[in-house]
């Protein structure tokens, strides 16, 4: 099996059995978005307790990509220190835009999103989820359903 | 080509000669030749109008309506040429009535600013399908903020088909404004303007017709429909991006004020005040897109070379084949069953897969598609979807390319294993 067939393997299995897709309706922070391009959208629920990400959860429909990066991403930063899960999203980021190129051990599954890079329209899709876990966590989706890029 | 073709002087309609005017069909991508079935964004440009481009710049350039000079003259007769043609292309018996911009989305909002500040207030009606592009439901929002007119829209339903039995209800003695696509640019829709033309001015109110997608595609006649405005987006319709423009009755457009300030629309300027120039410089602030329009009066010849009912006929024969053969692959294909009722954009959904995905496969295999919600997102909560995958189909599309459509679309469901 290449390594294409097995990033491959891993974003289905994602979008096809997503990881933490619930609603959270009392959820302490939650934040919502849309993509603009496509209309894909996305809702993310976290509670923070002591710093650490305690819980965390996605809502939303959209792509293969949107949404087993949503699902990878819940897994990736439950647990973790809040300030570990927003410098995650900044390393994420970077990945997607070609400036960083993490490793397995550091990044588990997300690598297998390596390679939307070639697609610089969908990169837009993986960033989403991780756009709106970092307004959650900011505190700055408390509005959960307004919708920034409206258009 | 099954059609009747009512042009005497049309040739035969020749699609593999009228490739060859498209150079851009010749390009391969990863191999395999590309299939641009996205004509409802944009069209591609025949070399003569590329050509068309290349001339202006290359022996006529200079500014219009200014210069005392031979070349500045040529120029100018050059792009009230284009103004002629396009004209006449819609029916207009006056081409002082064609305003020339960058297209429908500066056309209305030059409508909503210049005709509804002016002439709408509280309490007024601006009516609106929820088939329209967001280019003719937002302008008309900033409109009616600013004035305290509201929106009303003609519903559609779960498969996209506009409800016109209840025009009664909602197209009423407060309407000011019936503002409607010619043909949805996500299901090809053909709108019955004529009759909708004349519920509108039954009510004394206008109606002004979104033309992005229908005038590339059939034959328009803004006389025999009645209708007060028209846009023109020329890029759609072979001419260069930034083509484009207004058609607005004579006494309608005079009684408007100006969109944009600054030269050329003005006949004088005083310290605090100044007075207009004509229709159309009236709408015309600035060096136009010279070259452009240029360009789309050589678009204009082109189509008319072909036939416009040839087009329409051509459309309706791939747009068929293509309905019948990705209902028959399984998709599900929304808005109108039957082509004399719609255009050549086909929008369709296919088993469980995201249209997002579907489009990126389709273009490993060299077809390019538009997957999104079509700046339409009105209709697509109608449709209960939050995106389509859409094919649209122009002068040069061929049933081969359907096929190969078809079989991309395969090739994706073995991707997802759906």
């Amino acid at each position: 099996m290449s390594l294409e067939e097995l990033y491959k393997e891993v974003i289905l299995d994602h979008y096809k059995n997503p990881r933490n897709k619930r609603d959270v309706p009392d959820a302490p922070l939650s934040c919502h978005r849309n993509n603009p391009l496509c209309g894909d959208e996305i809702t993310v629920y976290a509670d923070i307790s002591d710093g650490v990400v305690a819980d965390v959860a996605f809502q939303g429909q959209g792509c293969s990509i949107s949404m087993s990066s949503a699902s990878m991403m819940t897994e990736a930063v439950m647990g973790k220190p809040a300030e570990g899960a927003l410098a995650m999203a900044a390393e994420f980021r970077s990945m997607m835009a070609g400036e960083a190129d993490p490793s397995e051990d550091e990044f588990g599954e997300l690598v297998a999103l390596k390679g939307v890079v070639k697609y610089p329209i969908r990169v837009k899709c993986a960033v989403l989820a991780w756009d709106v876990l970092q307004e959650a966590l900011q505190g700055a989706g408390e509005a959960a359903g307004a919708q920034p890029h409206a258009l | 080509m099954s059609g009747q073709r009512t042009e005497e002087t049309a040739p035969p309609f020749d699609v593999s000669r009228i490739r060859e005017d498209f150079p851009v069909l010749k390009r391969e991508f990863a191999g395999k030749p590309l299939v641009y079935l996205d004509n409802a964004a944009t069209s591609q440009k025949p070399q003569q109008v590329i050509d068309a481009l290349s001339d202006f710049y290359t022996a006529h350039n200079a500014n219009v309506h200014r210069g005392v000079y031979a070349l500045a003259e040529e120029a100018t007769t050059m792009f009230e040429a284009a103004r002629a043609k396009v004209a006449r292309f819609i029916g207009a018996p006056d081409p002082a009535t064609i305003i020339l911009n960058r297209g429908t989305t500066e056309s209305v909002n030059l409508l909503a600013h210049s005709y509804g500040r002016k002439f709408l207030k509280e309490g007024d009606e601006i009516v609106l399908t929820e088939l329209e592009h967001h280019s003719n439901i937002v302008p008309w929002q900033f409109c009616a903020q600013a004035t305290g007119a509201t929106l009303k829209y003609i519903p559609a339903d779960e498969n996209g088909i506009l409800d016109l039995s209840r025009l009664d209800g909602i197209i009423t003695d407060r309407t000011k404004i019936v503002a409607v696509t010619g043909m949805s640019n996500v299901l090809g829709t053909l709108l019955p303007l004529r009759e909708l033309a004349d519920a509108a001015h039954a009510v004394g109110a206008v109606i002004a017709v979104d033309g992005a997608q229908l005038v590339p595609h059939t034959r328009v006649d803004v006389t025999e429909l009645d209708v007060d405005f028209l846009t023109i987006s020329g890029h759609k319709m072979c001419g260069p991006t930034a083509s484009g423009g207004l058609y607005g009755r004579r006494e309608l457009l005079e009684a408007m004020d100006p969109f944009l300030g600054g030269g050329e629309m003005i006949s004088e300027v005083f310290h605090d005040h100044a007075t207009w120039n004509e229709i159309p410089r009236k709408f015309e602030a600035g060096t136009p897109n010279i070259a452009q329009e240029v360009g789309l009066g050589a678009a204009v010849d082109y189509l008319e070379g072909l036939g416009i009912d040839a087009i329409r006929e051509h459309e309706k024969e791939i747009t068929a084949y293509a309905m019948s053969r990705l209902q028959d692959a399984g998709a599900r294909v929304f808005g109108e069953d039957d082509v004399e009722q719609r255009g050549g954009a086909v929008s369709f959904s296919y088993k469980e897969m995201h249209p997002h995905d579907l489009a990126t496969i389709l273009d490993e295999q060299g077809v390019c598609v538009r997957a999104g919600h079509h700046c339409a997102q009105l209709l697509m909560r109608r449709l209960g979807v939050p995106a389509t995958t859409r094919a649209s189909f122009y002068v040069y599309n061929t049933k081969e390319e359907v096929d190969a459509l078809v079989e991309a679309l395969a090739k994706a469901e073995g991707f997802f294993g759906f």
